[in-house]
């Protein structure tokens, strides 16, 4: 009650038209808590949409998952578990402060408010910094969608083009990586809020400073989520048991074991069968070249001699692969030790990997867009909170922003154990 | 203006939930990602999916019943927001059982060309 006059423009009685309206209640409204009941019907019916919305890419998930387990097998080892829980950890802590930050409005707690909203949006910030690592690894990798894919499990770390010399070469384009492009605007915001911070600091405007600075920590937090993905990225190579060739081991491969999926395989056919997988992908993706056709009727002519039992196999493996409709090409006498090398060795092409990847980088994606969007809300909720527009009577909007985090929430919540946990 | 904006409605209609219940919420939270990591490991053979949607169905009832503050809403909003997984369940159900009957697989057909070649 006692703060409804504190407000800067509670006194809103020009119009005339209702002498005891507070200035937060709109005129079509009798009473705050009408006002607060319309709004939340509102935000429910919103939520409702944004289910039906998702429920089509789960609906996707599932058709995929019915028709081809073994492919979600498969792919599901080339995400970072480790990665994947902090970032679970990290949105229910935000989801904790959310709460927390509508109970402060309902409370009047201003100052909790502001601390709330910032540590949510810090949370957010730290999400997508994990985000950017996890997305920029997978995309040197090649591990892209259907159309895209080009990973290549004999050479998992393509090797990137040598930089550019000179002292302006960091402002080559060739120089960057994915993950330097992905951090690019994120910097941006950083240095344009710290620019900010000092202004405010230097015209000592109480207001823009007391916005200024949850701002810089947020924005700051989106690089502590970065350090926190590599740290993990790198440290968390081989963490599936029995997983020979893991996805993300960087470090296994920057030490030059760059030996292709069939090792465990007992003769030497079927390691040159999956070898040559990958080269037929590439050609047949890259389209019907003319040079294609007559080397193979030379590899043809060559296999009828026996000692070239090399290049035999190789033909037995595509007349295999062929036979099986492109999915398996490992050869009946290759002898299979471990569940999880057959299945990496049958899942890891173009039209099936990438499907998963498709399926993978749409939902997450729009999961992230949906992160930045409450992002934005965030940031608005929170000039709102410093200029004290919330009380007892009218915490609205912070409670439907919340109700939307928590439903982000919900969804990586169904969204983390089914890509990153298929075993 | 007076300070009574609220003073005909009888009684304040914000519901703040208490710290120590957001808190138990959040621990409860923790609690089963980390049970949902660990059981990832075993193998349950086709109870996976159920086990990991079942415990990720308690998270979400957690997050809703509390964090969305759904236990103390009014009875018509509940009704608004849970019709929605009615109608995301007949729609998944139906596409999936016709998915099953109709196609063998939804792979794009990049490398269809892989029979000409080795035929010839």
């Amino acid at each position: 009650m006692s703060t409804i006059e504190a407000g800067p423009e509670t006194a809103h009685s020009a119009d005339g038209h209702d002498h005891d309206h507070p200035s937060f209640l709109a005129h079509h409204f009798d009473t705050p808590e009408q006002q607060f009941d319309s709004g939340k019907l509102g935000i429910w019916l919103f939520l409702v949409t944004e289910i039906l919305f998702f429920s089509g890419m789960f609906c996707a998930y599932a058709i995929f998952r019915m028709l081809r387990p073994d492919v979600f097998e498969g792919c599901s080892q080339f995400l970072n578990t480790k990665l994947g829980a902090i970032n679970t950890g990290v949105l229910l802590f935000s989801s904790l402060t959310m709460a927390w930050a509508v109970r402060c409005s309902q409370v009047e707690d201003n100052k909790g408010l502001v601390g709330m909203l910032a540590a949510t949006l810090s949370c957010a910030m730290i999400f997508l910094g994990v985000k950017a690592i996890e997305y920029s690894h997978k995309w040197e990798m090649g591990l892209l969608p259907a159309g895209l894919f080009v990973y290549d499990p004999a050479n998992p770390h393509p090797p990137r083009p040598a930089p550019p010399e000179g002292p302006w070469a960091i402002f080559d384009p060739a120089y960057w990586t994915y993950l330097d492009y992905i951090c690019a605007p994120f910097a941006l915001i950083f240095v344009g809020v710290v620019i900010w911070l000092i202004y405010s600091l230097v015209t000592a405007n109480k207001f823009h400073l007391a916005v200024a600075k949850p701002l810089t920590v947020a924005s700051m937090c989106f690089f502590v989520g970065v350090g926190l993905g590599t740290i993990l990225e790198s440290g968390g190579s081989e963490s599936h048991v029995g997983e020979h060739h893991a996805g993300e081991a960087h470090a296994a491969a920057d030490d030059g074991h760059d030996h292709p999926d069939g090792e465990t395989h007992e003769s030497g056919e079927a390691v040159a069968a999956v070898i040559v997988e990958p080269n037929t992908n590439e050609i047949l993706v890259v389209g019907d070249e003319s040079g294609n056709k007559d080397e193979t009727a030379v590899r043809q002519r060559l296999a009828t001699d026996s000692t070239n039992s090399g290049i035999q196999s190789e033909i037995a493996a595509r007349q295999r692969q062929s036979s099986v409709a492109g999915t398996s090409i490992v050869t009946e006498d290759a002898e299979i030790t471990g569940a999880i090398e057959k299945v990496e060795s049958e899942v890891l092409t173009a039209r099936q990997a990438g499907v998963f990847f498709s399926i993978y980088y749409c939902m997450t994606g729009i999961h992230a867009i949906h992160i930045l969007a409450g992002i934005a809300v965030l940031v608005w909720l929170l000039v709102r909170a410093v200029r004290h527009d919330f009380n007892r009577q009218y915490f609205g909007p912070v409670d439907y922003v919340g109700l939307y985090w928590h439903l982000v929430d919900l969804i990586w919540i169904y969204l983390f154990p089914l890509l990153y946990l298929i075993r | 203006m007076s300070a009574h904006g609220h003073s005909e409605d009888g009684q304040d209609f914000a519901h703040p939930l208490p710290v120590p219940m957001l808190l138990a919420v959040f621990g409860a939270l923790v609690f089963l990602t980390i049970v949902t990591v660990a059981q990832a490991s075993f193998d349950f053979g086709k109870f996976d999916v159920a086990i990991v949607m079942g415990i990720a169905t308690i998270k979400a009832g957690l997050v809703m019943a509390f964090f969305m503050h759904m236990a103390f809403d009014k009875p018509f909003n509940v009704v608004v927001f849970l019709s929605s997984f009615v109608f995301v369940g007949l729609f998944v159900i139906f596409t999936l059982s016709d998915a099953a009957m109709t196609s063998d697989s939804f792979e794009p057909k990049i490398d269809e060309v892989v029979p000409v070649v080795v035929e010839m």
